[in-house]
């Protein structure tokens, strides 16, 4: 276990549990007067899928960052507790547009077989055989694959994701579920997706955190029948949409007539 | 070029098609709004104008030889230049002038940009002197140099290279600043090291910013040497020139006119050829 470098957040080891690979206590972060995130708990198991939903503004994005120690300029106060390797995924997909694709996955890679776990990273995301193309010539998906290829290169026990999807058509987005559920499955992270997507949620997550003003409102679990990151279809409609309901309903949103 | 030939898809505009001729509430489509697909040779035609123009106006007399010499005159002139020698001996120093103060002007731009960009110690030592650096014109600093460093060549390599560094530090500074913090985000998240986020980061983001200070710094050297070899020189095309001010030889001024031209059109070639090169990243207007 490692905790951010810099002065806002004390390292606490004993405080945290050796099974979770995640843990937060008590965080207070804020910009100016306004309180962003006012005291939130949270823990995540190695290999769990937490999703963390809330409307724009909760604080949501703000606890990625302070959990991908991005947050330096920012005042506050609580406990961190990451591992040792943790990949961010941004919303963008932040390809360096001077570098090939290969050069973007193997950024920041110090291994002498960095090339080599570079492209079977890029074979995995489907992208074999592009190692050689410019960032600016894939296209929105392609390029937020090779962010996916970037982050999982470096075989991270936490892989924060911050809406990484937020910014693809719906098909293609669809797709890049799939993918994610795979390559989750098979490097076995903790994930911590940001997401305010209620069906991607569902679709991807063991365990849904519903933010709001900077406080966890409300935790639930999904079932594998209904989602989440284990394989196989889910069965339970029923369920999905009940659980659907409840978590609009935790949003403060009025859900629409069952479809 | 393939990113260009996939911008050059044929358009298919209605108005030009005559099913749709007589509609009116059909618009063309497809229309571009960059300038389109580049022209190798396309440069060469406003020069290439000037001249024809130059020649129609000598053959016809309506240029005076006195005011301006006709151009066969001009080649005339190089061609006998050129025999005796006295060209290539003139070319040769001028041109070692300027490179030598553009190699040092760009060495030291460079670095004070990058001390300037990388560190707020650098930026609050450097960037206020180059300012003002900038704003006093370089040609009013002759006279101290002459006072201190003679008329020999330090003088004039030093003249040069107080030209060129300006533009290469003040555009290379702003390229780096200009770099998106989202990079140096990203470079932290993967765990770049400073010697890596410099290699990998900072110097490719500024890349597109030094080269513009180039161009101006490749123009600014050879004003600043037509400058200092037409004060106080002995040898350079420009001494040549001042000297054939004062036997009234149109054509040798003109002559060395046109090879200022050339130098400076080669020259600022060479460095859009590097600069495609090295930006192949890049998808801009300029293609």
């Amino acid at each position: 276990m490692a905790t951010h470098p810099g002065g806002l957040t004390a390292v606490a080891p004993f405080r945290t549990a050796p099974s979770s690979a995640v843990s937060v206590r008590d965080l207070i972060r804020s910009f100016g007067p306004k309180g962003v995130l006012n005291g939130v708990d949270l823990d995540i198991a190695p290999g769990e899928f937490v999703a963390l939903l809330g409307p724009s503004g909760c604080g949501k994005s703000t606890l990625l960052r302070a959990l991908a120690g991005l947050d330096h300029d920012v005042r506050g106060s609580g406990v961190i507790s990451v591992p040792e390797r943790v990949s961010v995924v941004f919303q963008d997909s932040r390809l360096l547009p001077w570098d090939t694709v290969l050069g973007n996955v193997t950024l920041g890679l110090r291994e002498h077989d960095a090339e080599t776990r570079a492209r079977k990273a890029l074979a995995e995301v489907g992208l074999a055989g592009r190692e050689k193309s410019w960032p600016h010539e894939l296209s929105g998906g392609e390029q937020q694959r090779v962010a996916l290829a970037r982050s999982l290169v470096r075989e991270p026990q936490l892989l924060l994701a911050d809406e990484p999807f937020g910014a693809l058509d719906a098909l293609t987005r669809i797709k890049m579920h799939g993918l994610l559920r795979d390559l989750v499955a098979a490097h076995r992270p903790a994930v911590l997706l940001v997401t305010h997507d209620v069906d991607e949620a569902i679709a991807l997550a063991d365990r849904i955190v519903v933010l709001d003003s900077g406080r966890v409102a409300t935790v639930r679990t999904v079932a594998p029948e209904i989602g989440g990151s284990a394989a196989g279809t889910p069965t339970d409609a029923a369920g999905h949409e009940a659980l659907r309901r409840e978590l609009l309903n935790d949003l403060g949103v009025e859900p629409a007539a069952s479809r | 070029m393939s990113a260009a030939a996939v911008l050059d898809r044929p358009a298919v505009e209605p108005h030009q098609d005559p099913a749709l001729a007589g509609r009116d509430d059909v618009r063309p489509t497809g229309r571009r709004l960059g300038p389109g697909r580049r022209h190798r040779l396309a440069w060469l035609l406003g020069p290439g104008v000037l001249l024809a123009l130059w020649t129609v106006s000598s053959a016809t007399g309506l240029l005076d030889p006195r005011v301006l010499s006709e151009p066969w005159t001009v080649v005339a002139t190089a061609g006998e230049l050129l025999a005796d020698g006295r060209l290539q001996e003139n070319l040769a120093i001028s041109a070692q002038r300027a490179g030598l103060g553009l190699f040092f002007g760009i060495v030291v731009g460079a670095l004070l940009a990058l001390f300037s960009g990388l560190s707020r110690v650098g930026e609050a030592l450097i960037d206020g002197p180059v300012q003002i650096k900038r704003a006093i014109p370089g040609l009013a600093l002759i006279p101290l140099l002459i006072l201190w460093f003679g008329i020999d060549e330090t003088m004039k390599v030093l003249t040069i290279t107080l030209g060129v560094f300006v533009p290469i530090y003040l555009q290379t500074h702003a390229g780096l600043r200009g770099i998106d913090l989202r990079y140096v985000e990203l470079a932290q998240t993967v765990g770049l090291s400073r010697a890596a986020f410099i290699r990998k980061v900072v110097l490719p983001g500024a890349l597109p910013g030094f080269f513009l200070g180039l161009r101006f710094a490749v123009t600014g050297a050879w004003v600043s040497l037509v400058v200092v070899e037409q004060i106080n020189a002995t040898s350079g095309i420009g001494y040549m020139m001042e000297l054939a001010r004062t036997y009234g030889q149109t054509n040798i001024i003109v002559l060395g006119l046109a090879v200022y031209g050339i130098l400076g059109l080669i020259s600022d070639g060479a460095v859009r050829f590097l600069e495609r090169k090295a930006l192949t990243w890049q998808r801009t207007l300029a293609g």
